[in-house]
């Protein structure tokens, strides 16, 4: 136990860490943030994830969102287990043919109000991958979009933006 | 018998006029190649089998409207066969290897799916793998005259009526889960038959995301290729666009300089170093350590940052080309990166020796989730799987390709227990041989060009081996009378991985399965493709 405090005593405090630019950055995105799911979502936003035909890399940078670089959960922004429990649903990948149902499933499982964000460029407009035998080329041919987080993957920091952007459309 | 004699052995057996094989050198970068009448397909592999060999894949590739290749490789601890034999598009029937292979059971479904070849004798009959709904059965993706965009196929419905084979009986019960998971994932069915706790059968249901990669790649220049490997698995990206590159390069007849070897090498052992960080995170957060999933995520990190900073790209994607790589490295950074590799090497003293002996830890990681090492053997694990039972093949040490033949490798990296932490306990010590070699990379970095330019050879054909960092990844590229790609297979390790998962998780109960699953990390889009 000494051995895990003294390890986490000299990591320290990561996430104030400021001197970064990429961390000035993200801290004034995450301010307004943190007002956005305070103000529109009773101080908590819950996103519920689907790889629908990924190759992994934006599930990678997603998961960089948990780090304590970036720590997500700081501003009120959780990932979810179930549809049920969602306010959003970031969605990945071209749609492999094989998901498409499994996809529309989730979606309809979620709560209204919901919004779904797709994140990454095949996600956005097929990328790589397109429109083919075996993916059906974007998200919004399967389920209604509302926003759009293009790169091949999104950084930590374009996908915190674009989840901004998210808020803000929610909420007109 | 040593392991040379027994593939010199088998290409004695099969040569014999008996059997009547005959070497062909029609793909570069494997040797011997041998071609084989279709109807001692099966023999084949019951030789190889008797001689000890490794089954490394097989794959088909239409040649034409009207011919099937049908290509298996096996491997010897230090060298490899080539296999291959044709049969004709309107009756593609051949032996099934799996009775002697059960690694290479999907592989083959995966070629029936894909290209109509029908395996007589696998155990599975001729039940679909890679196809779910997207397609009928009586047509193949990668027949020539199927057209990418596919025969307008309306939505399609979910795989309901795949046959999961059940167990039956008083207090059986079936716990499905998939294909969208709890956590961020990639999709996979997972049915359990479970008795109180224990797991009895676990099947696999994959092919959730299959994105017609190998179609994809029909008709692409090198270019093309290399950047639709990197994204065959993002986590492997340099090892696949790696393999494809390779590949290319062996077809074309190809010399890639050697700083770009050096740098290739040090893209590898980089993406190596951050998968393994992220899965040892991953398997103390499977078991509720949150403390060694927030140091290890954090360490990953600072790693991708200077992935960005000093080679373009978070996750290096894109950082290969045929014939060389993208980027040099500035003058300053080796100098940095040296640095950054001591500063990781002092972190990580302290945080694995906190990993290697925290009792709650080691509770439920030791024992957990044992690989038979018999069945890593018969099953032909690789990469970490393999090596936390005892398998130590490594390509690097067992059949080095430039410029790992130029370095002073320290012994394969190998545990005995097949356990969870036998399997993370490799990882810890790779990370170490990774840094090391990082550092070797970066002291004898040659000078001299990045790339050159491939020159596209009609009809070529060239096979890559590259251990990537789940294990031994095998690509296959030809190239066409244009000298544009008739077809591309890459064969992630994670073919012969995942099946493990089956194995070891048997008497395990549920709430251990994604520890379990966690230290084989299979990769989903690697075997769907």
């Amino acid at each position: 136990m000494f051995r895990i405090l003294n390890q986490v005593a000299r990591t320290g405090m990561l996430t104030e860490s400021v001197e970064r630019p990429d961390d000035a950055r993200l801290e004034r995105l995450g301010i307004e943030l943190r007002r956005q799911v305070d103000a529109r979502f009773g101080h908590s936003l819950m996103i519920r994830e689907v790889d629908a035909g990924s190759c992994g890399g934006c599930e990678i940078e997603i998961h960089a969102l948990a780090n304590a670089y970036y720590d997500l959960e700081r501003f009120g922004i959780r990932f979810c287990a179930s549809p049920r429990h969602a306010d959003a649903l970031l969605v990945t990948g071209p749609v492999s043919r094989h998901m498409e149902q499994a996809l529309r499933r989730t979606w309809r499982a979620m709560p209204a109000p919901k919004f779904v964000i797709a994140a990454g460029d095949c996600a956005c407009d097929g990328g790589e991958f397109g429109e083919s035998y075996a993916c059906c080329g974007a998200v919004d041919r399967v389920i209604p979009v509302d926003v759009r987080i293009p790169g091949c993957p999104p950084t930590p920091l374009c996908l915190i933006e674009g989840l901004l952007a998210a808020l803000a459309r929610a909420a007109d | 018998m040593n392991v040379t004699d027994s593939l010199a052995d088998l290409q004695g057996l099969l040569t014999a006029p008996g059997i009547g094989a005959t070497a062909c050198a029609g793909v570069a970068g494997v040797e011997p190649c041998l071609a084989l009448p279709a109807a001692h397909w099966g023999l084949l592999a019951e030789l190889a089998a008797d001689a000890g060999l490794r089954h490394a894949g097989v794959w088909a590739d239409a040649l034409d409207a009207d011919r099937l290749r049908v290509q298996a490789l096996f491997a010897a601890p230090d060298g490899y066969l080539l296999a291959q034999t044709e049969v004709t598009s309107a009756h593609p029937e051949l032996a099934s290897h799996t009775p002697c292979f059960p690694g290479v059971d999907r592989l083959e479904r995966h070629a029936q799916d894909l290209l109509g070849v029908r395996f007589v004798g696998h155990p599975r009959g001729t039940v679909r793998w890679t196809r779910h709904q997207a397609w009928p059965e009586t047509v193949h993706p990668l027949r020539p005259g199927f057209p990418l965009a596919g025969k307008a196929p309306g939505r399609t419905p979910a795989d309901a009526d795949y046959p999961i084979v059940r167990l039956q009986g008083n207090g059986v019960f079936e716990v499905p889960v998939g294909p969208v998971h709890a956590g961020v994932i990639a999709p996979g069915h997972f049915r359990f038959q479970v008795m109180g706790e224990d797991v009895l059968r676990l099947e696999e249901r994959l092919g959730y995301v299959h994105k017609g990669i190998e179609k994809h790649a029909v008709g692409r220049d090198a270019a093309g290729l290399v950047r639709l490997a990197a994204r065959v698995a993002a986590d492997s990206s340099v090892a696949h666009a790696w393999a494809a590159a390779q590949a290319l390069e062996r077809a074309c007849g190809t010399e890639v300089p050697a700083r770009a070897l050096h740098l290739r090498a040090l893209l590898a052992e980089r993406e190596r170093v951050a998968n393994h960080l992220g899965d040892i995170g991953g398997i103390c957060n499977d078991v509720g350590f949150s403390f060694g999933q927030s140091q290890c995520t954090l360490l990953r990190e600072r790693w991708q940052r200077d992935n960005a900073t000093y080679f373009g790209h978070r996750l290096l994607m894109d950082t290969l080309v045929p014939g060389g790589v993208a980027q040099d490295l500035a003058a300053t950074a080796p100098e940095r990166l040296i640095h950054a590799h001591a500063e990781l090497r002092r972190v990580l003293r302290g945080l694995f020796d906190i990993l290697d002996d925290h009792p709650p830890l080691n509770d439920r990681l030791l024992t957990t989730g044992i690989l038979k090492h018999d069945t890593a053997r018969l099953l032909g694990c690789t990469g970490y799987v393999g090596k936390g039972s005892g398998l130590a093949h490594d390509l690097r040490h067992h059949a080095p390709y430039a410029p790992y033949d130029r370095l002073q490798l320290a012994a394969p990296v190998v545990e005995q227990e097949g356990d969870v932490a036998a399997r993370m306990r490799v990882r810890m010590r790779e990370v170490h041989a990774s840094l090391e070699l990082l550092d070797q990379l970066l002291a004898t970095l040659p000078e001299g060009a990045i790339a050159t330019s491939l020159m596209p050879r009609p009809e070529g054909c060239g096979l890559g081996l590259v251990e990537g960092w789940r294990g031994e990844l095998v690509a296959l590229v030809r190239l066409d009378a244009e000298a544009r790609v008739a077809r591309y297979f890459p064969r992630d390790p994670s073919w012969f991985n995942w099946p493990a998962l089956e194995h070891l998780i048997l008497g395990n109960i549920v709430p251990d399965f994604p520890v379990c699953n966690k230290s084989v990390n299979g990769s989903y889009s690697g075997v769907d493709l």
